[in-house]
C-alpha cells in the first residue's frame, strides 16, 4: 500500500490538529474502567485482546481525512482495503489472526489459493459456491474479471488503485479498459471458462500473484451497477455489511447484509450488528475519543498525534492501552549513484558508518515510533532476515571507521552534499536534521533541501535528471510495501527497471544487474521458502552496495479502547488493528 | 529646512545678529524640528523603554556570533542524553532547564534554546529590517511620484498598488520560496533563503507605504512652499527630492517601525509553512513552528522563542508610536 500517501493525509491531519487547541483537552476521568481490557501495552500486538463472540452493538470508525475512495477498484490506501473487507470479498485476503499468521494469505472468495501452471505463468481460481451479492444474484467469476478490468484499465475514471494486473497480464498493455472496449468479452488475458472459474495468464512468472489476487481490486462488481468512479456511492456489497448509507466526505453506515451466508466465508466473524464511519474528523479529537470510549477505531490507523503520545504513555492507566505496531515501512536515505562523490563506494560506506541512527530514531520519536533499522525489508515483511552490515554500539555510528572510507574514497576531510526531505512531514524533517549533525561529525556537510510531499517523487527527488542537475546526492524516503513480501517491497525501489524520468521510487538509482536479476528469478520460483529466503539474500547485497542507509523501521503508536473487543494488529496492511475481526464489547 | 508643519523654528533665524551679538545672554534658543521631536520623545518613557529594548536587540543579533562563541554556546549541538523521546519533551521540569542550560533545550534534538535564540535573532531581525528597507524605498519613491505627477502616471502606478494589494500574497511567498531553493543570482544555501525571503516579504508589502506617502504627497504638493519652489523655478526633481521628501521623514520613519514587527511575524509565518529558513539554522519563526505541534508536551518550547517574537514586536510597536506622537503632535 502506498505509505506516501498514507502519511500523507496524516500529515494534513497533524496540520488539521494545530488548529484545534480547544480539543486539546481531554476528558481523562471518564475513560478505562469498564470492561475487560486490561491487557498490557502492546498485548494486541501477540494476542487478540479482549476476544469475544457477542454478537451485536455498533463499531464506530472516525478518521481524521477522506480516503482515496471507498470503491474497492479505487483505493491504494491500506486502511481502505482492511475495511473493504466488510463489504468486499477478494479472491484471497489476508487471514484474519494474531502476529506472523495474519501475514498469511488466504483464500476468500475463491475456493482455495490460486493453482499455477509450472512456469507460475498461469493460474487459475475456483469461485465458494453459493456467494451472493447483496440483492440476492450469485457472485460469477464474470464479475470478478470486470472488476479486475474497471480497477486497473480504466484510469479515466478510476485512477486512484494500483495496477499490478494491468504490469503483468499477457496483453496488458493492449486492453482499452471496460469503459472504452465495449466488446463483451473483455481482455483476452482472463478466461472464465464456467461461472465459478477464472484464469490468468500472465507475461512472465510471478509466484507472489496469490498477494496480487488479494488487492481489493479483484472483489466482484455487477457490471450493471458499475456507474465508473459513481459506483462508491452505491457499492454492492458482496461481504456481511452492505453500505445504508454513504456521503461523499462525510461518511457511510453499513447494516448487516442479509444474503450474505456465513458458511461460505470461513474467515468472518461479522460481530456487530452496524458500522459507522465519519471521515474529516479532528486527529486529537479522534484520540480523545478512543481515550474516553465514545469510539473503537482510528480508521487511518497511523497512530495518535504527537500531541496526544505525552498523554498516554505517561498515564500507567492508558499506556496499558497502546500498542506500538510495527508499520511495515523502513525509513531511510538513498544515496544517489549518479550525484558525485557517491558514485564512489566508500563514500557512500563512510555515510552508512557515520550515521547516527540512534539519534535519528530518537528524534523521530523514540521507540513507541520506530526501531533502529540495518536492513531495507521491515520485520513484518516476508523474507525479512537479520543482519547488520555496518554494526556500530547501539546504532550510534563509528566515525573512526567512517573517517577511514573517507580517505579511501579520497575525501579525507569530508565533502558538502545535499540531503533532501519533505517539508510537510515533521518526522522526516527531524530524521533529516539528526543525520545532518551527525554527519557533520565525520566533515560531511549535508544542506537540507526540502519539498512538499505531493510534488517529492513526481517532480525533484523522483526525477533522476533533476536530482543530478542539482546534485541531490542523499535522499530521504520512506517505504512500504504493497504486499508484504521482499519482492512487494524491494522491486519498486531497488531494481534498475524502476527507474523511471518522474516519479519513480528506485531514488538512488540502483541498477545492479546481479540484484536485478536476482529479483527476476526470484518472483519465478514458486517454491515459497527458496522465494523467502532469496529476499533476505537480496537485501545483503543491497546493504553492500551501500547505497541505501536504512534508519528506523517505522511503528505505530495506536490506542486500544476498552470498548472495542477481539483487537489485533495486523501485520499485513502496515501495522494497524485487523477490521475485520474487531467489535464492540458493550 | 522648510518646515511647514512647525513654525516655531523660524523664529531664531529671523534675527541671526542679535545671536551673535548676545552670545552670553540667555536668549530663546532656535530648535529645528528634529530638536522638538527629540524633546517630546525623550518626555515619553514608554517609547524610550521601546527604544532602549529594541537598541539592545540589535546588539544582540550583531554580536549573536561572538556573543556565542564567548559563551561557548552551540545552537546546533544535540543533547539527546537530556530528552525523553518518547514523551517528546525533555527530561525534567520547565523544559530541561539547568544552569547548562538555563532556557532548556528543545525537544526531538536537546539543542540549547538560549543559544538558539540569540542565533534565531540576527536572522529574524536581518530579515524584518531587509524586507522593510526594500518595501520603504519602492514605496516611497512609487508613492511621491504618483502623487506628485499625478494624471496618467499615477493612475498606472495607482492601479500596480492595487493589483499587489489584491495578491494572494501568501500564496505567491510560498511559491517563490518553494521554487528559488537552489541558488539563484549566484547565491545559495542560507544567504539565499535570507534574500528570498527578503525580496518576497519586502516586495509585496510596498503598496501599504506607497499609498501613505502619495497621500501626503497629494496633500503637499498643493501648499504655499511648494508653489513657492515652483514659482522660483524649481523643477520637478528639486522639488521631489528637496521641498518633499524631507517632509515625508516623518510619516516613513513611524510606518517603518510598525513594518518591521509585523515582517517579523510574517518570517515566522512563512517559517511556520516551512518555507522559511532550513534547517538546522535557527530561527524565532522556525522555532515557534517546530514547538507548535508539540505544545501540549513541552510548552516551555513554545514560550522561549514566543516571547522573544512577542518583546520585539512590543518594543518596535512602542517606539513607533511614541515617535509619531514625537514628529506629529496632532495625531495624538
Amino acid at each position: 500500500m502506498k505509505r506516501s500517501k498514507a502519511t500523507a493525509a496524516m500529515a494534513a491531519a497533524v496540520v488539521l490538529a494545530l488548529g484545534a487547541t480547544a480539543c486539546g483537552g481531554g476528558s481523562k476521568d471518564s475513560g478505562g474502567g469498564k470492561g475487560g481490557g486490561s491487557s498490557a501495552a502492546d498485548a494486541a500486538l501477540a494476542s487478540i485482546v479482549n476476544p469475544s463472540d457477542k454478537k451485536g452493538g455498533t463499531l464506530t470508525f472516525a478518521h481524521s481525512d477522506v480516503p482515496d475512495s471507498l470503491d474497492p477498484g479505487n483505493t491504494y490506501y491500506g486502511w481502505v482495503q482492511n475495511f473493504a473487507r466488510l463489504y468486499a470479498r477478494s479472491l484471497t485476503t489476508f487471514k484474519p489472526a494474531v502476529g506472523k499468521a495474519g501475514l498469511q494469505i488466504v483464500p476468500d472468495l475463491a475456493e482455495s489459493l490460486g493453482k499455477p501452471s509450472a512456469d507460475a505463468k498461469t493460474w487459475t481460481y475456483t469461485l465458494r459456491q453459493g456467494v451472493k451479492y447483496e440483492d440476492g444474484t450469485p457472485v460469477t467469476s464474470k464479475d470478478v474479471k470486470y472488476a479486475v478490468e474497471r480497477s486497473n484499465f480504466a484510469p479515466e475514471a478510476l485512477s486512484n488503485g494500483p495496477t499490478y494486473f494491468k504490469a503483468h497480464l499477457a496483453d496488458g498493455d493492449k486492453y482499452q479498459g471496460p469503459y472504452k472496449d465495449k466488446s463483451p468479452d473483455g481482455i483476452k488475458s482472463i478466461e472464465t471458462p464456467d461461472d465459478r472459474t477464472i484464469v490468468f495468464h500472465l507475461k512472465d512468472g510471478f509466484a507472489d500473484f496469490d498477494y496480487l489476487a488479494g488487492l481489493p481490486g479483484t472483489a466482484p462488481v455487477p457490471q450493471k451497477a458499475d456507474k465508473g468512479a459513481d459506483y462508491v456511492k452505491h457499492i454492492i456489497s458482496s461481504g456481511p455489511y452492505k453500505f445504508s448509507s454513504y456521503e461523499d466526505g462525510k461518511g457511510a453506515t453499513l447494516v448487516r447484509n442479509p444474503e450474505w451466508d456465513p458458511k461460505t466465508d470461513p474467515i468472518r466473524k461479522a460481530l456487530p450488528d452496524k458500522v459507522e464511519i465519519k471521515f474529516k474528523v479532528n486527529q486529537v479529537t479522534i484520540d480523545n475519543n478512543l481515550i474516553n470510549n465514545s469510539l473503537q477505531v482510528d480508521a487511518q490507523g497511523n497512530g495518535v498525534d504527537p500531541q496526544t503520545q505525552p498523554k498516554v504513555l505517561q498515564d500507567p492507566k492508558y499506556k496499558k492501552q497502546t500498542d506500538s505496531a510495527i508499520a511495515g515501512a523502513t525509513s531511510y536515505i538513498g544515496l544517489n549513484l549518479h550525484v558525485k562523490p557517491f558514485d564512489n563506494i566508500h563514500c557512500r560506506k563512510a555515510v552508512q558508518w557515520g550515521v547516527d541512527r540512534a539519534s535519528a530514531q530518537e528524534a523521530a520519536g523514540g521507540p513507541p515510533k520506530g526501531d533502529v533499522a540495518t536492513t531495507l525489508l521491515p520485520p513484518t515483511v516476508n523474507g525479512y532476515t537479520k543482519f547488520d552490515e555496518y554494526p556500530t554500539p547501539n546504532g550510534k555510528g563509528d566515525i573512526a571507521k567512517a573517517k577511514e572510507e573517507l580517505a579511501q574514497c579520497g575525501q579525507p576531510n569530508g565533502f558538502t552534499t545535499t540531503l533532501t526531505a519533505r517539508s510537510d512531514r515533521n518526522t522526516e524533517m527531524a530524521m533529516a536534521t539528526a543525520v545532518q549533525a551527525s554527519l557533520k561529525k565525520i566533515g560531511i556537510t549535508a544542506e537540507i533541501k526540502s519539498f512538499p510531499s505531493g510534488k517529492y517523487f513526481t517532480n525533484f527527488a523522483g526525477v533522476p535528471d533533476y536530482v543530478h542537475s542539482h546534485n541531490l546526492g542523499m535522499i530521504m524516503t520512506a517505504w512500504g510495501a504493497d504486499w508484504p513480501t521482499g519482492f512487494g517491497f524491494l522491486d519498486q525501489i531497488t531494481n534498475g527497471a524502476a527507474i523511471k524520468p518522474s516519479g519513480g521510487n528506485n531514488v538512488q538509482e540502483l541498477d545492479d544487474p546481479k540484484i536485478n536479476e536476482m529479483l527476476n528469478s526470484a518472483i519465478k520460483n514458486t517454491d515459497a521458502a527458496a522465494r523467502n529466503k532469496a529476499w533476505g539474500d537480496i537485501d545483503k547485497l543491497i546493504a553492500d552496495n551501500a547505497s541505501a542507509v536504512p534508519l528506523v523501521y517505522r511503528k505505530n503508536l495506536l490506542f486500544r479502547p476498552t470498548g472495542a473487543a477481539n483487537v489485533t494488529v495486523t501485520q499485513a496492511y502496515l501495522g494497524m488493528y485487523d477490521y475485520a475481526l474487531m467489535s464492540v464489547s458493550k | 529646512m522648510t518646515a511647514p508643519i512647525e513654525t516655531t523654528g523660524s523664529a531664531a533665524g529671523a534675527q541671526p545678529e542679535a545671536v551673535l551679538a548676545g552670545a552670553k545672554r540667555s536668549q530663546i534658543e532656535g530648535r529645528s524640528l528634529y530638536q522638538i521631536a527629540w524633546l517630546r520623545f525623550r518626555r515619553d518613557r514608554v517609547a524610550v523603554a521601546g527604544g532602549i529594548v529594541v537598541i539592545l536587540l540589535v546588539l544582540l543579533a550583531a554580536l549573536a556570533k561572538p556573543i556565542e562563541s564567548v559563551f561557548g554556546l552551540d545552537p546546533n549541538a544535540f543533547h539527546q542524553d537530556l530528552v525523553d523521546p518518547s514523551l517528546l519533551a525533555p527530561k525534567g521540569s520547565w523544559g530541561g532547564m539547568s544552569w547548562e542550560h538555563p532556557l532548556g533545550v528543545d525537544p526531538q534534538y536537546g539543542r540549547d534554546i538560549l543559544a538558539r535564540i540569540i542565533e534565531g535573532s540576527w536572522v529574524s531581525l536581518l530579515v524584518a529590517t531587509g524586507a522593510t528597507v526594500l518595501s520603504v524605498v519602492l514605496g516611497t519613491v512609487l508613492g511621491v511620484v504618483a502623487g506628485f505627477y499625478g494624471g496618467w502616471v499615477d493612475s498606472v502606478i495607482s492601479r500596480m498598488m492595487d493589483t499587489f494589494l489584491a495578491f494572494p500574497l501568501l500564496l505567491f511567498a510560498i511559491s517563490i520560496s518553494a521554487s528559488l531553493q537552489d541558488g539563484a543570482f549566484g547565491f545559495s544555501g542560507l544567504p539565499l533563503r535570507i534574500g528570498v525571503l527578503i525580496f518576497v516579504i519586502g516586495f509585496f508589502n510596498w503598496p501599504y507605504m506607497g499609498r501613505i506617502v502619495r497621500a501626503q504627497t497629494l496633500s503637499l504638493r498643493e501648499r504655499e512652499f511648494v508653489e513657492a519652489a515652483r514659482s522660483l523655478g524649481a523643477r520637478g526633481p528639486f522639488i521631489l527630492f528637496r521641498e518633499l521628501l524631507p517632509n515625508l521623514v516623518a510619516p516613513i520613519l513611524v510606518y517603518s517601525t510598525l513594518l518591521i514587527p509585523t515582517n517579523i511575524l510574517f518570517e515566522a509565518a512563512l517559517s511556520f509553512l516551512g518555507v522559511g529558513i532550513a534547517p538546522p539554522q535557527a530561527s524565532w519563526g522556525g522555532m515557534l513552528t517546530s514547538a507548535t505541534g508539540l505544545y501540549q508536551a513541552d510548552p516551555q518550547y513554545m514560550i522561549v522563542p514566543g516571547l522573544a517574537i512577542f518583546v520585539t514586536v512590543l518594543a518596535f510597536n512602542l517606539l513607533g508610536d511614541g515617535l509619531r506622537d514625537a514628529l506629529d503632535p496632532r495625531s495624538k
